[in-house]
């Protein structure tokens, strides 16, 4: 019988001729990213008695969701990753000048096709873009892995969305993720793994893909595979050398295949206080916002970029809003740079933030008074998750982002 | 320990980890960090939950961030262990990972009220309301999973992996 993408890798990685859903495989780690969770899975290691680790080539540490840090405890917790790596032997330290660990992760040739990948943070599943089986893991389980370079995993049913149609002007990959978790729910793929085909999915950039990797986590997805394609090959010319062409077997067997046709999907939005409460834009238009954020590990490329530049050119932020923008990587700060699109921005009003996870999980800076109103570009909605419980963060694309920051209210991108 | 009896504290569907341990308490130490578990669903919870209760849930328990600091500063204030109708998988790992015991359960949530007295039994993979007079069947957890929760989670078998091999696991 044919295999899934899913179940290929973890085929591969424990050994196996072929796996099937629902058996559990010991599986080997090809990288394991940690980002300030270092500091727990290094205290965890030394408590446990151990010293060195299975792999320190296999192992990728960054700084990225607070920094520089804002306070006397992040700056210890730094403090610690510092020496870890430097105890531990870990060869691929990325600091405070790199970006968000996904986006550093694959711009410094640490992902290639048909790798397993686990980080101990839950958007690992952003390398699927590029054909890896990317999953998120805590950091105990992160010890295990650092120690002994395996992990136990189930074998996960596969759902295949087939994408098809074509996006119409100014509705981008955020769109389609937020319409898909909106319409099969946060827990449609819980324990499983996804794939994206269609001829939407082929058309999507490696920028607009990572975007849907990224989020598929938020339907509960272990792993969240594009096949990889000649867009791939070119994206990682130069960056990464290896990778198999993993393609998933035209009989593999699927829990489920849903077909969808795209050619008339509008913007979505992501009310609070789930990613599944979604809604076409219109349902809240003219909602005041007080706070726009674009950036974040789903949504801080350099098109996500591009694209508020051309939104926000010869125009004006609203008096009332403050637009927060946080390039995903130093790579993608330089060539928004160089591109001119930071002077386009921050003509119109925005702040610029160093690259970073931002004011996304609620830790670092650009925080939510109680009251306030944030339409933010990045992946969560849930109560409290951008400061205050009493503040509201709407989810959606860039595009829309800017928009509304323009208007200072939530608007509609396909007017700009 | 695969028992637990005490007081059920219910929440809905899609707790997330955001609600368990906010990012903005997230830097502060274990101790500090559980008074804050939940207080925005139920600001009484961290202040008066005992060792032993029981958090009865629904769907999508523990979703979004991978962070561990959840199931830790569950465990860290006594809870016994959490049954709900469904759990996010990497919640449900980490939870055993640090020997909390977890177990999904088909209509739990109805079958529960607020300060109900509840008994789980993770080896017979059995939930009772003592208060209502009800046996539930829960999803038994597979041998493996059994015995590292039994264990109190994976750092017991990194400590037996580091004496196996004086301190250089391989």
């Amino acid at each position: 019988m044919g295999m899934t993408m899913a179940e290929k890798v973890l085929a591969r990685a424990s050994g196996r001729e072929e796996v099937t859903p629902g058996e559990y495989v010991t599986a080997s780690i090809d990288c394991a990213m940690v980002h300030e969770g270092l500091a727990a899975v290094y205290v965890t290691l030394l408590g446990a008695g151990i010293s060195s680790v299975w792999d320190p080539d296999r192992i990728v540490a960054v700084l990225d969701h607070a920094v520089p840090a804002p306070n006397e405890r992040y700056a210890n917790i730094h403090k610690l990753v510092r020496e870890a790596v430097k105890k531990l032997g870990i060869k691929n330290y990325y600091g405070e000048r790199a970006g968000i660990c996904h986006q550093v992760m694959v711009e410094r040739g640490h992902v290639a096709p048909g790798m397993l990948i686990v980080g101990t943070d839950s958007h690992s599943t952003t390398y699927g873009a590029l054909g890896a089986a990317g999953t998120g893991i805590g950091f105990t389980e992160m010890a295990y892995v650092f120690a002994t370079g395996k992990l136990w995993f189930r074998v996960p049913e596969t759902i295949r969305f087939e994408l098809e149609g074509e996006l119409p002007y100014r509705v981008s990959a955020k769109d389609v993720i937020l319409y898909l978790i909106g319409k099969y729910s946060s827990e449609a793929a819980q324990y499983k793994a996804v794939e994206f085909a269609g001829s939407v999915a082929e058309e999507l950039s490696i920028d607009g893909r990572m975007t849907i990797s990224n989020m598929a986590m938020e339907m509960g997805a272990k792993f969240a595979f594009f096949e990889p394609d000649g867009k791939t090959v070119k994206y990682l010319e130069g960056v990464v050398e290896g990778g198999e062409a993993l393609k998933a077997d035209g009989d593999a067997e699927y829990e489920e295949v849903y077909r969808e046709n795209l050619s008339g999907l509008e913007p979505q939005v992501a009310a609070p206080f789930t990613v599944d409460n979604v809604y076409p834009v219109s349902k809240f238009e003219g909602k005041r916002v007080d706070q726009g954020v674009i950036g974040s590990c789903t949504n801080g490329r350099i098109e996500d970029l591009r694209v508020a530049a051309e939104i926000l050119d010869g125009r004006e932020v609203h008096p009332d809003v403050r637009l927060l923008v946080i390039p995903a990587s130093w790579k993608i700060y330089r060539e928004a740079l160089e591109e001119g699109i930071l002077t386009t921005l921050i003509e119109a009003g925005a702040i610029i933030c160093n690259p970073g996870c931002g004011p996304c999980f609620g830790a670092h800076m650009g925080l939510l008074a109680s009251g306030e109103t944030c339409i933010a570009s990045i992946n969560r909605n849930f109560r409290g998750r951008m400061g205050s419980y009493d503040a509201e963060v709407y989810l959606a694309s860039p595009a829309t982002v800017a928009a509304s920051c323009v208007e200072g209210k939530i608007a509609d991108p396909r007017r700009y | 320990m695969l028992k637990a009896k005490g007081r059920v504290w219910k929440f809905g569907d899609n707790i997330d980890t955001d609600l368990i341990t906010p990012g903005k308490y997230m830097d502060l130490p274990i101790d500090e960090l559980k008074r804050h578990v939940l207080e925005a669903v139920n600001p009484e919870f961290a202040a008066k939950v005992k060792p032993g209760d029981v958090i009865v849930a629904g769907r999508n328990f523990g979703c979004g961030s991978s962070r561990e600091t959840a199931p830790q500063a569950i465990k860290a204030l006594g809870v016994g262990a959490i049954v709900a109708e469904s759990f996010a998988r990497i919640f449900f790992r980490n939870a055993v990972a640090i020997g909390l015991p977890v177990i999904s359960c088909p209509n739990v949530a109805e079958a529960f009220d607020n300060g109900d007295e509840a008994e789980v039994d993770i080896e017979k993979a059995e939930v009772r309301n003592l208060t209502k007079n009800v046996t539930l069947k829960a999803t038994p957890l597979s041998e493996d999973i059994k015995k590292v929760i039994l264990k109190g989670g994976i750092v017991p078998l990194l400590k037996e992996l580091a004496e196996e091999q004086g301190g250089k696991a391989q």
